[in-house]
């Protein structure tokens, strides 16, 4: 129950700072992708502030044994479960696709969840495209990822 | 068209920061939202759903709370539904590929000092420029 409240914690202040943030609002996400146009920075000042605040978090992780909490492994895994690799193809290709699809929404995963707060109709429709989105990677990853590596 | 606003930014932004931490600490957890959505749905062979449920239930939570003070939630989505189809299918699909989004890659990754988070924040903040480039060249409501 530990792991649990502490994640509920962790989620509501990560959608509190969202909402506060208007990260939730896609104009104002778009507003900061447009450069060229009537550029808003905020989404620059959030990861700012949100960057200084997890570098301390991380400085702190590092400083503790690794049995203090339940990490089983300092470094996150792929997908795949196996150790991250370097700068791939895989991972550029699959942030081009994200930012394809940020620009066009304005929606990245966590705001667009939070902002189900809203019951609009259209943040369901994207949530739900997201999911079936994942789903395909999974289907793709099976099916043309693991051919692949088999292959090599 | 929207308005700068540093101050709001800058303390939801310390709020993420403080709920990414919490996850790191507490939990030995990286927070990237794409992640733990897709690890809960389909978990891997002995991974716990029930903490990354609670940090999802946590997403509208928060922002339910922020509603409750402010009373408003300014949401202006100009995509129409296809286009919002065709984002999300791209932000699903893209994200687990490159294995992270705007808070696995963007905030955790950077914080920690991954040359890969580092790669893949640049790359997406490009193209996601590039994107709304191209859109409002007159790619908007063609779709």
């Amino acid at each position: 129950m530990k792991f649990e409240a502490s994640a509920l914690l962790s989620g509501t202040l990560f959608g509190a700072g969202l909402a506060l943030s208007q990260m939730t609002n896609p104009a104002k996400v778009i507003a900061f992708l447009d450069v060229t146009g009537a550029w808003d920075p905020s989404l620059a000042f959030v990861m700012g502030a949100a960057l200084s605040v997890a570098t301390g978090g991380q400085i702190i992780q590092r400083r503790r044994r690794p049995s203090a909490n339940g990490s089983t492994s300092p470094q996150p895994l792929a997908s795949g479960g196996v150790p991250a690799a370097g700068i791939d193809a895989q991972l550029i290709g699959g942030a081009a696709l994200f930012g394809i699809g940020w620009g066009l929404a304005g929606f990245c995963p966590g705001p667009a969840l939070a902002s189900l707060v809203s019951g609009s109709p259209r943040v369901m429709i994207f949530v739900a495209s997201m999911i079936v989105g994942m789903g395909l990677y999974r289907f793709f990853d099976r099916v043309v990822l693991l051919r692949a590596r088999t292959a090599r | 068209m929207t308005e700068f606003t540093p101050v709001s930014s800058a303390v939801g932004g310390g709020l993420i920061g403080w709920a990414t931490s919490l996850l790191l600490l507490a939990n030995g957890r990286v927070a990237g939202i794409s992640g733990i959505l897709a690890q809960a749905l389909w978990p891997g062979s002995g991974e716990a759903r029930g903490w990354r449920f609670a940090f999802l239930v946590g997403l509208p939570l928060g922002a339910s709370l922020v509603v409750g003070l402010q009373g408003t939630l300014a949401l202006e989505i100009e995509a129409s539904p296809v286009e919002l189809v065709i984002a999300g299918l791209l932000v699903g699909f893209g994200t687990r590929l490159g294995n992270g989004c705007t808070s696995g890659h963007g905030i955790c990754g950077i914080s920690r000092g991954s040359p890969r988070s580092l790669a893949a924040t640049a790359t997406f903040m490009l193209i996601g420029g590039l994107t709304v480039l191209l859109m409002r060249a007159g790619l908007a409501g063609r779709l």
